[in-house]
């Protein structure tokens, strides 16, 4: 059996995704933790994706946003503020 | 601004009638909080111009939680900038919504130093709703609520804050403790409540019998909702002592009961409990001489909604009865399945209910590991045109039948 993924390595791939597809798609964390359980294999479970994005959302390099559902997104200005 | 008496013929209107207004409360509150004071401003605008004044944010919360508080910004903020930023918290309510005066000060005051003074007690979600402060002042507020003993509640697709009657607080005809299991499933749920991973929200509502004091047979994805399975518990002097006193049995209790399950003959009520729909009318019509059963526990109910414009459901029977005691092993095993299948399958602000509809109820309830049963089933299919083929034996022209001995 494969050696299970750090929570740094998963948080790292998701943060890439998230950054990578930014103006194109947001991510929503089921959508995020079928990514990485898919791009890991056997080396990503649920648990391991859930405490990735505790980390990405602790460490301040993502927040969740609300825009008719909640998503994972790199911070940015608030449009609405403006 | 504050301070001066803001013309306000629109909002003026609101004032008058019988009822508790809250544009008096806020115009007491403008008269010390210039927050207050633009919003009545901004308010009298919406009147006039008959169109909210009011942006949508979806980015502003404290580190770390990605639920309980919801961005409002001001599309006038030249003419009111006190209201620029006018954020909304809502704070995770105490089950049963008990505080003691002391925190009640304690709670205002700080929302006096950080934002505009205005509550809402209780928002429809039932947590304590803080109304409008900017985005500079979250971290601090969310720091001293802490101190308090508070936490944020849920907002966003998450699980929403739990709420529940006052159940065996105040409450005799309780079939659980609604109290301790809100408080139960708040603790355990404490991730899904602050971190969104569902595919929307997720409410949990506990009432204690089945009067449902919190509607959460209708506003609910998981409604839990007290009830019993035994016989109503009769006391046949105090049933006589509401005939002495000029109660109408016959016509007040018996008549208008939906199941058509009681008789009384002048002297004696008779329940045949087995009809019994448990509606609580003849038990709230006679609370002295009627209680609910001894053995009681709750029926759990999923998939109900009311949103503002259209598309209400009400919940549908998943677990006729359950008994209700910590450490609630059954009810969070199957809880957990559940949203194990929606977060897998659910569309994008798709609520359980609506995700049942799509997929159907047996397959539903295939993916949850759930047997169905004639409880689940509100009424007889309507469509002619269903057929279940499966289930019936082949037509037998006879000649294979034994001839009778």
């Amino acid at each position: 059996m494969a050696e299970q993924a750090t929570v740094e390595e998963v948080s790292e791939a998701m943060f890439k995704m998230i950054r990578d597809s930014m103006g194109q798609k947001k991510w929503k964390a089921t959508d995020l933790t079928k990514a990485v359980t898919e791009l890991f294999g056997e080396r990503c479970d649920k648990t391991l994706a859930k405490s990735a994005i505790r980390e990405l959302i602790e460490s301040g390099k993502c927040v969740y946003t609300y825009f008719g559902g909640s998503f994972i997104e790199i911070p940015h200005k608030e449009g609405a503020e403006n | 601004m504050a301070g001066k008496k803001r013309k306000t013929p629109q909002l003026d209107q609101l004032e008058k009638g019988a009822w508790p207004s809250f544009v008096k409360e806020i115009k007491t509150s403008a008269e010390k909080n210039p927050m207050a004071d633009d919003l009545l401003g901004q308010l009298e605008r919406s009147y006039e111009d008959r169109i909210g004044h009011w942006k949508h944010g979806g980015i502003v919360g404290v580190l770390g939680y990605g639920g309980g508080v919801i961005g409002r910004y001001s599309d006038l903020p030249e003419e009111f900038p006190n209201v620029s930023h006018f954020h909304t918290l809502r704070i995770n309510q105490p089950a049963g919504w008990f505080y003691t005066s002391d925190v009640l000060r304690k709670l205002c005051d700080i929302w006096e130093k950080h934002g505009s003074g205005l509550t809402n007690m209780h928002g429809s979600t039932g947590d304590l709703v803080f109304l409008g402060t900017r985005t500079e002042e979250l971290e601090p507020i969310f720091q001293e609520l802490t101190e308090l003993g508070f936490d944020l509640g849920g907002s966003g697709s998450d699980v929403r804050t739990p709420s529940c009657c006052c159940g065996k607080a105040r409450c005799e005809w309780a079939c659980y403790d609604t109290m301790a299991l809100t408080y139960f499933l708040t603790m355990h749920y404490q991730d899904e409540l602050h971190r969104p991973a569902f595919p929307y929200k997720w409410k949990f509502k506990m009432s204690g019998c089945p009067n449902d004091c919190v509607a959460s047979i209708a506003r609910s994805d998981m409604s839990i909702i007290g009830t019993w399975r035994d016989d109503i518990q009769v006391d046949k002097a105090a049933v006589a002592e509401y005939a002495k006193s000029g109660m109408n049995i016959q016509r007040d209790v018996v008549d208008n009961c939906p199941a058509k399950c009681m008789a009384w003959d002048g002297k004696e009520i008779k329940i045949d409990n087995k009809s019994c729909v448990k509606c609580m009318h003849c038990i709230n019509v006679m609370p002295k001489a009627l209680a609910p059963g001894k053995d009681r526990g709750a029926c759990i109910l999923i998939g109900s909604k009311a949103p503002i414009i259209e598309g209400a459901l009400l919940s549908s029977v998943l677990i006729p009865f359950i008994k209700l005691e910590p450490p609630y092993t059954e009810l969070i095993e199957l809880v957990d399945r559940i949203h194990e299948v929606w977060s897998e399958n659910g569309k994008n602000r798709e609520r359980i209910g609506e995700f049942i509809q799509r997929v159907g109820m047996g397959n539903f309830l295939e993916a949850i590991g759930v047997e169905p049963i004639p409880e689940m089933v509100a009424h007889p299919r309507e469509n002619p045109y269903v057929f279940y083929e499966e289930f019936f034996e082949e037509e037998s022209d006879g000649s294979d039948e034994q001839a009778p001995k």
